[in-house]
């Protein structure tokens, strides 16, 4: 792990999908097994330049998301390194199954990837918004899961991904995402990557609202609360360490996701705190609701991810110190 | 293929007859009925059709056999162990703690079974992406691939069946065991499959029909499926679910049976005077 930080809170310039394509291009063309499996929605999820270049390694089926998934399972079984592409709800929900027996239970290598994770799908609306990805995945076993932050994460982690055998979920926003790491940085999948340090609680966020978790470390600097920042980049296999370590430093933690509180990044969270350090947590995502259209900033509203949000959770979760558990 | 040839194929089904109702007459259940369906058609393939190397299950260049309707792992173990990729009393271990042989095809427990599945539709996709694995790879390893006729209620299957034809994955050659019947009873009642062949065709798959329990007949399309150029094959096998197994193939839900051992042993002694009658012991 080599993190430098950005902190301008500013858009990247390069957008995820194309981020994780151009990657993807470059690893393809020094590993020939490296292949594209995708399900119509390749100008959606920006693989087309891949498509261009490798066109007899880019297998697009169509509306099948089923029979993608199972296509790459094969595709693995002789050696070929398959990457799925579809919007996060078919990645998971729509083919839970071929996921789970095609691809895991036959412990075969293949990765997909899931785009507008949570609010990110914002006008396709509450049929396309996945807060419930994570949960459907992280059930499964022996799948590593994966939230990238913004672009430099995504290239990192595009060329880890490729190199490691096994079944891997990404879950990423399409396009343009707020800034938060300097070129260059590299990051260890599993590895929880300290952002800020602070002694009075801390905030354990992934993905979009890694940056919300940011801005609300410094609303509660302002407040007298010294808060502690780790990018939970990895949601499956959770890093257990570094949650019992802010547990036992910080007395306090938040989680922060932009999926529902059950099964993803609060609920992994939970499950080390109530086995190992019990401490007050709270969490922030979407609760127990479906999501609905609109526009990405009036989502984080309404599903309660802005930095305030977040920066209220802490304080509610300090306030607990001390009482009982219970 | 010569008719001696055809002949062996013809009595190694009764053997994996009889090897498929000592593991499942030890048992004391099975899926009785889909097990002996498919038992001609595994003889054609692990009997001559196929190239494989049973001591080297994991040779790059042989055939692949997707048995898609994995509840019917019991008779391809049959099959494998016959082939020589094990041996047969390993059979008796079906589904007991530890064993390689359980009740639904596990590539990573049996030498052999080149794809996990048992849950209906998924064996036609992975075996696609085998087909496209070996094209990308150069290499021209032949795909096999069975279907059960009620799986073919399964969306995936079509969703397949349209992707190969699109992708001219003519090193797929699939067989559907038409058995006639599935869990509830006959599919011509409880979702209507009729005209398999046919619908295939409309697919653009190169489709034939042959009796399903005639390995002559079944090798005649396998040499002619190979012939499609540019088209996915597939092979209708008019079949009887229960086939050769005198307590199963009578009974209407013949699906999945208990299976004592005085039934198994009762079967086994019909098959064997078969074998006998060609000469032949199990």
């Amino acid at each position: 792990m080599n993190i430098v930080l950005d902190n301008n809170h500013s858009k990247e310039q390069v957008a995820m999908r194309d981020a994780y394509c151009q990657t993807l291009i470059e690893l393809a063309r020094w590993n020939e097994d490296i292949v594209a499996v995708d399900a119509d929605v390749m100008n959606s999820m920006g693989t087309v330049p891949f498509q261009k270049a490798f066109p007899d390694r880019t297998f697009n089926c169509g509306i099948q998301e089923a029979n993608m998934i199972g296509v790459a399972a094969g595709l693995s079984a002789t050696g070929k390194i398959p990457f799925a592409h579809t919007f996060g709800i078919f990645a998971t929900r729509r083919v839970c199954d071929q996921v789970f027996i095609s691809c895991s239970y036959a412990r075969l290598n293949v990765k997909i990837i899931g785009g507008d994770p949570g609010i990110t799908a914002a006008f396709n609306g509450g049929t396309h918004m996945p807060f419930e990805d994570m949960g459907i995945m992280r059930t499964i076993p022996e799948m590593t899961i994966i939230e990238p932050t913004d672009a430099t994460m995504m290239r990192d982690i595009t060329r880890q991904v490729a190199a490691r055998y096994g079944v891997f979920y990404i879950r990423s926003a399409r396009k343009n995402v707020v800034k938060v790491y300097g070129e260059g940085s590299t990051f260890e999948i599993g590895k929880a990557a300290p952002l800020r340090d602070g002694k009075d609680v801390t905030i354990i966020a992934a993905g979009i609202l890694v940056d919300e978790a940011l801005q609300a470390a410094d609303i509660l600097a302002g407040q007298g609360i010294s808060a502690r920042v780790l990018n939970m980049f990895t949601i499956k296999p959770i890093d257990k360490d570094a949650i019992i370590q802010a547990a036992q430093e910080t007395g306090a933690l938040v989680t922060a996701e932009n999926h529902s509180i059950i099964g993803g990044l609060g609920s992994a969270v939970a499950e080390v705190v109530a086995e190992n350090c019990l401490v007050p947590l709270e969490r922030i995502g979407a609760r127990d609701i479906f999501g609905e259209v609109g526009p990405e900033d009036y989502l984080k509203v309404r599903f309660q991810m802005t930095a305030s949000d977040i920066a209220a959770m802490a304080q509610k979760a300090v306030a607990r110190k001390g009482k009982s558990l219970a | 293929m010569d008719e001696q040839k055809i002949r062996e194929m013809g009595i190694l089904a009764h053997k994996i007859r009889v090897e498929t109702l000592r593991a499942m007459g030890k048992l004391g259940f099975g899926h009785i009925g889909g097990s002996m369906s498919i038992a001609e058609v595994l003889a054609v393939l692990y009997g001559g059709v196929m190239k494989i190397d049973p001591r080297n299950p994991g040779w790059d260049g042989r055939d692949w056999l997707v048995v898609s309707k994995g509840h019917a792992g019991p008779s391809v173990y049959a099959a494998l162990a016959l082939a020589g990729y094990f041996p047969t009393e390993e059979l008796l271990t079906l589904n007991q703690p530890g064993t390689n042989l359980p009740s639904h095809c596990d590539r990573l427990k049996t030498p052999g079974i080149d794809m996990t599945t048992g849950s209906l539709g998924q064996g036609i996709s992975t075996a696609i992406g085998v087909a496209l694995g070996h094209r990308l790879n150069k290499k021209d390893n032949y795909v096999y691939l069975i279907l059960g006729d009620g799986e073919c209620n399964e969306g995936q299957i079509w969703e397949g069946v349209q992707f190969a034809a699109h992708w001219q994955v003519d090193k797929l050659i699939a067989f559907v065991d038409a058995n006639k019947k599935q869990l509830d009873g006959y599919t011509q009642d409880i979702n209507d499959l009729t005209g398999l062949a046919g619908k295939f065709a409309c697919f653009g798959w190169h489709s034939q029909e042959v009796d399903g329990h005639d390995a002559g007949q079944i090798v005649a399309a396998v040499e002619k499926a190979k012939q499609a150029e540019g088209r996915p094959s597939v092979i209708v096998l008019d079949t009887v679910k229960g086939k050769g197994c005198c307590f199963a193939e009578p009974v209407f839900l013949n699906h999945h049976m208990n299976i004592s051992p005085d039934m198994a042993a009762e079967a086994i002694a019909e098959l064997e005077k078969d074998l006998a009658r060609c000469g032949c012991k199990s």
